[in-house]
């Protein structure tokens, strides 16, 4: 009568007050947090963007800050939903041992996974669309309608990225652990993905290891929607997206009841 | 009918069986205690019987639910108060019967009628805004066990839940233990102090390495394994005293390092011997589940 660890997550809206819960915490430092998250991409593209930029004629035809604009929307997405799953969310289940508390209650484990993979989503929808504000203060879009599409992307995004970091929580011992997961995923994908310049610059090996990497698809998706055109292959890269998002989950959380429910 | 059963409960980590076929039947209005040593297998089936994990074997019916399958509805009657407090500190004590509340599926307005008697129970009303971190370990304590009261269970776990608080916060976590028994309610507590198992369960186990050793009230269960009386003594000359009159005086004795145990019916003539001999120190007491436990169980340490 062992439990399998890998049956289906069972979903209901139980999940809402672990939501609540984290959006009662954010919320009473909400400002300080929001810029927080906000001002290490927006210096990256507003340096890179202006200082680097004046020095390229144009990258893939555009001012190279509109062309960063696009790449710092997804990383930012990516890294807020990537800190918030190992850095928050492992305070919450090693360290706070608030989950323990949660799980004495009529919720399970599936609630409370699948609310910290809505809030982290959540949370890192902000970020995205704090950036999109500068972006849309500084005029970098193409089209203002067009870049509103954006934000469906970034909570595929969001979604996409706590789904995975949701893993490393799972089978991290201790904090230092997340150094691994950004020392050979995150920066790597920052690096490899298009973030900073066209992935088409690259040796056709690493453009064969980007066709691979979720930020890739991320990137696709939104850049297009920037500079003012429908991407091509959406539902290539929507799905794909969603496929790392889901994988993350069902995987986080097979290894996260073998964690606690054993 | 039993608020709490199981049968032949069966949890193995590998090779090792750390809860091996366990029965209990627990009776609504009853303080029923688990007692045992460290690793004898408490914590593991206080885990089964809340349905966190599933047992290898063996059956537990909780209000007439199967567990773990129905695990999810039955934990609305359900308190628990863990081992190590998991308040949340991320939020004032208010706060966290809020969030908590909000888990059980209570509205706003439900949490927040029970919070005035909640907080007068933990005898923290004026602590109301209060941050955990600044609350001492028996304030803290005493929130768990208000928390957990949130949902007015039927039914109370509570794992350790005096471990590493002074005399006064014990006996004021004993007095609100009482109250919710006077109320009605019914408490599964583990211990691993016996006073307190007998000052509050009605009924007991004795768990060692995962099989229940014993099991009855703390009266019944002291006068079923050692004798009315327990004389300790203490001092350099007692082997001399006990080569001479232990045969004699004691129904039974034995030698823990410097101190030597007599257990007798009734310790009048042992008395009268020892007030003659000024050089030995010695108590004399009742029995009690200490010494139950610790000649069930062996005075050897288990961690």
């Amino acid at each position: 009568m062992s439990r399998n660890y890998l049956t289906l997550p069972t979903l209901s809206l139980r999940f809402i007050p672990v939501w609540r819960r984290n959006y009662l915490v954010w919320k009473k430092l909400a400002i300080p947090a929001i810029l927080g998250n906000l001002a290490d991409p927006m210096l990256y593209m507003l340096g890179l963007g202006y200082g680097l930029g004046s020095l390229m004629p144009s990258v893939a035809g555009v001012p190279y800050i509109a062309f960063l604009a696009a790449g710092t929307v997804c990383y930012s997405t990516m890294n807020s939903a990537t800190f918030e799953v190992l850095y928050s969310g492992f305070s919450r289940m090693h360290v706070q041992k608030t989950w323990d508390a949660i799980l004495n209650t009529p919720l399970t484990l599936d609630d409370v996974v699948l609310g910290e993979l809505v809030w982290a989503s959540t949370k890192s929808l902000l970020s995205g669309i704090a950036i999109l504000v500068i972006i849309w203060a500084l005029q970098l879009q193409a089209s203002f309608w067009l870049s509103l599409w954006i934000i469906p992307v970034v909570v595929l995004i969001g979604f996409c990225f706590s789904g995975m970091g949701l893993v490393m929580n799972a089978v991290s011992p201790s904090y230092d652990f997340f150094l691994y997961y950004f020392t050979l995923v995150i920066t790597p994908m920052v690096l490899l993905c298009g973030v900073f310049f066209p992935v088409s610059q690259m040796p056709a090996i690493l453009q064969n290891i980007a066709a691979f990497l979720p930020l890739t698809h991320a990137i696709n998706l939104v850049r297009p929607l920037m500079l003012g055109h429908i991407p091509t292959q959406a539902w290539l890269h929507v799905m794909v997206l969603i496929a790392y998002g889901a994988a993350g989950f069902y995987i986080a959380l097979g290894l996260t009841r073998k964690r606690l429910l054993s | 009918m039993s608020v709490l059963s199981a049968q032949h409960l069966r949890k193995s980590y590998g090779d090792q069986a750390v809860v091996d076929g366990v029965n209990l039947a627990i009776e609504k209005g009853q303080c029923f205690g688990i007692l045992g040593p460290n690793g004898a297998g408490k914590t593991t089936t206080l885990r089964l019987l809340l349905g966190l994990i599933a047992p290898d074997s063996g059956q537990i019916q909780m209000f007439g639910h199967a567990i773990p399958q129905q695990a999810r509805e039955v934990r609305q009657r359900v308190g628990v108060v863990p081992q190590l407090d998991n308040l949340d500190p991320d939020f004032s004590v208010i706060e966290n019967f809020m969030v908590y509340g909000r888990y059980f599926g209570l509205s706003k307005t439900e949490i927040a009628q029970r919070i005035p008697a909640l907080l007068d129970f933990a005898g923290l009303s004026n602590r109301a805004d209060a941050k955990i971190q600044d609350l001492s370990g028996g304030m803290k304590r005493r929130l768990t066990l208000a928390r957990a009261l949130v949902n007015d269970p039927d039914l109370i776990f509570l794992d350790e839940p005096t471990t590493g608080l002074d005399p006064q916060a014990r006996h004021l976590m004993w007095q609100g233990l009482r109250r919710l028994l006077n109320q009605g309610k019914t408490i599964i507590l583990t211990t691993h102090f016996m006073e307190e198992a007998e000052r509050l369960c009605d009924r007991l186990v004795i768990l060692d390495h995962g099989r229940l050793i014993a099991e009855g009230a703390p009266r019944e269960l002291i006068a079923q394994h050692i004798e009315p009386c327990v004389t300790e003594l203490y001092g350099e000359n007692i082997a001399h005293w006990r080569d001479s009159f232990a045969a004699q005086l004691c129904a039974r004795h034995e030698n823990v390092g410097e101190t030597l145990f007599c257990y007798s019916s009734d310790g009048a003539a042992l008395m009268q011997n020892l007030h003659t001999q000024t050089h030995l120190r010695f108590l004399h007491r009742p029995a009690s589940l200490e010494d139950v436990f610790l000649k069930l169980t062996g005075r050897e340490l288990r961690d």
